[in-house]
């Protein structure tokens, strides 16, 4: 069979599907540096909400007429997108959240507080969202189990050989990584620690918020138990997200939240749960949202999530080249090859506040502070970064925009 | 001038490069660490009281900021000492935002104004009165109630 190479994404065409584009800000154009945090959201994400509100629209499940059908319909054909980016074995097994957040949340609730105790050992790593950390933190605390990291080298990957040290020191329950790290840009080897977790008797809670929205995914190749999404970082709307979990332990699991939808029946004495996922999704659920995280996953993997990890390296290796001619600056994380589209970085006596405020004034975005990863920020042995990162939209027009105002920032602040 | 131009005027500058009060105090009257959880940063206020234990004799501050926390947290040591510690306690925040003179968006105020709600907890904590609501986020995990 011949191999057809799939056409390199055009990032300035493609810039055209995000109206927010077409704004100047401070009389400049945008160059958007921030998709780490949140992802702009295209024309076909827009007008499929828009047009699912304003003809398919009802609440879900319990309605008999057409038009409660239609709109019930819709969300499931947007869990079954859902699975299928993930490859999960069936959509069951995909429970609409809130957040990737919330994702995390449920795991660390309604696996965590019944399965942990004390000599038991929850393991995250030092790089880890505060979403995937403090859940953790807080569950073994309630629990009495002990809460433990993987460190980092100074290139920010993990330190695998400190794991044989965590095995020794009590039963490992849970290994909770983040797939791709949302402040070093790190792509963690989740496929070992998964494999490791297993030999340990641990489950695998993988938070792909980061991830989901830059690689092909693949639970049943990564060996995880849980995987956390986000809506909002894929192109979709935020209030939505998803969690995939293996489904005996779903099935084993008490519900996280209580109330409508998610009950089989209830009596003045007892209540029975639905099956899943609905065990796993009281109240009304975020419906509009939740079809345009499908509209959002049609329109990624519609561009091919190989043809935007390419782009994105391309960004970075340009990104880390630039930064390099900035005296003073210090870029962390691991070299362009072991690494997604982010760069994080440090001017020698500047702070990130102050480089962003600059920044702004240049019409480039970038976020600054501490990426809600405090414990790698004390690592690094600072207080805060100023992060650049990058989609399918950037261009390499706003990197290069990125380090004409870094040298301006030089010039007030240096 | 462009509003980038103010932000960044001379005058923030200067107390930027060169923070008056900067430095710490051997066991201050008054004393309190504050943190901004939007970034990180933490300032720590030292407050040394004159005999009659009202006058603010010397304020000194340490920490890690931005330049509009730093300056901020500068200017206010010039804005209170000499003053008393009641008044101070209950100074508007208008008065520090009025020297520092500059359009500040939300997150950027709350970086200018670092300094003086950790001075304001300092102050309450070592007169044994209760931080006024307005202040109540800035006294972190202190217990203060
Ligand atoms: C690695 C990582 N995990 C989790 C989250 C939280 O995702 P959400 O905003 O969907 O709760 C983020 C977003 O900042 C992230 O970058």
């Amino acid at each position: 069979m011949a191999v057809t190479a799939k056409p390199k994404l055009d990032a300035h065409r493609l810039r055209a599907d995000f109206p927010v584009f077409e704004q100047l800000f401070h009389g400049k154009p945008l160059s958007y540096l921030d998709s780490a945090s949140s992802a702009q959201k295209p024309r076909q994400v827009l007008d499929t909400m828009h047009e699912f509100y304003a003809t398919s629209y009802a609440n879900v499940h319990r309605g008999v007429y057409g038009l409660a059908e239609r709109s019930t319909e819709r969300f499931e054909a947007a869990r079954e997108t859902v699975r299928a980016l993930v490859n999960a074995p069936s959509s069951r097994e995909v429970i609409f959240t809130r957040s990737a957040t919330e994702a995390l949340n449920l795991v660390a609730y309604a696996w965590g507080l019944d399965n942990l105790g004390p000599g038991d050992l929850v393991v995250v790593t030092e790089l880890e969202h505060h979403s995937n950390f403090v859940p953790w933190q807080y569950v073994a605390k309630r629990t009495g189990a002990a809460f433990r990291h993987i460190p980092i080298d100074d290139a920010g990957e993990l330190q695998l050989d400190a794991l044989d040290g965590l095995a020794a020191e009590g039963r490992v329950k849970v290994v909770a990584n983040n797939l791709v790290s949302n402040s070093l840009g790190t792509i963690n080897p989740v496929e070992e620690l998964a494999a490791w977790a297993h030999e340990q008797g641990a489950i695998m809670v993988v938070d792909a918020a980061q991830a989901a929205p830059h690689r092909a995914l693949d639970v049943q190749a990564l060996g995880c138990d849980f995987l956390a999404l986000s809506s909002h970082k894929l192109c979709g709307p935020t209030g939505a997200g998803a969690l995939w979990g293996r489904r005996d332990l779903l099935e084993q699991m008490s519900p996280f939240n209580l109330g409508g939808e998610m009950i089989r029946s209830v009596a003045l004495d007892r209540t029975s749960w639905n099956e899943l996922p609905y065990k796993f999704e009281a109240g009304t659920p975020a419906i509009g949202e939740a079809v345009g995280f499908g509209a959002a996953i049609d329109y990624v993997t519609g561009i091919g999530l190989e043809a935007i990890e390419e782009h994105e390296h391309m960004l970075v290796a340009h990104a880390l080249e630039r930064l390099a001619e900035i005296p003073g600056l210090r870029a962390f994380g691991p070299p362009p090859e072991r690494r997604a589209g982010i760069v994080s970085f440090d001017i020698e006596g500047i702070h990130p506040h102050d480089v962003a405020q600059v920044l702004d004034w240049e019409g480039v975005a970038v976020r600054a502070g501490h990426h809600c990863t405090q414990p790698l920020m004390t690592r690094l042995g600072v207080a805060a970064t100023t992060r650049a990162s990058f989609y399918l939209y950037t261009v390499p027009e706003e990197i290069d925009r990125l380090v004409e105002g870094l040298h301006r920032v030089k010039k007030v602040l240096g | 001038m462009s509003e980038f131009d103010q932000l960044y005027r001379e005058v923030i500058l200067d107390h930027y490069r060169n923070p008056r009060g900067h430095g710490e105090l051997d066991r201050p009257d008054a004393e309190a660490e504050g943190q901004n959880p939007l970034c990180g940063d933490e300032v720590t206020i030292y407050v040394r009281l004159a005999p009659d234990g009202e006058t603010i004799d010397e304020v000194k501050f340490s920490g890690r900021g931005c330049a509009i926390s730093q300056a901020a947290t500068s200017m206010l040591t010039e804005l209170v000492t000499g003053r008393t510690a009641t008044e101070v306690a209950t100074l508007p925040k208008d008065e520090l935002l009025e020297e520092i003179g500059i359009p500040l968006t939300p997150v950027r105020l709350k970086c200018a104004l670092l300094g003086l709600g950790t001075l304001k907890v300092a102050l309450h904590k070592a007169k044994g009165t209760p931080l006024p609501e307005e202040w109540a986020g800035m006294a972190g995990d202190l217990d203060l109630r």
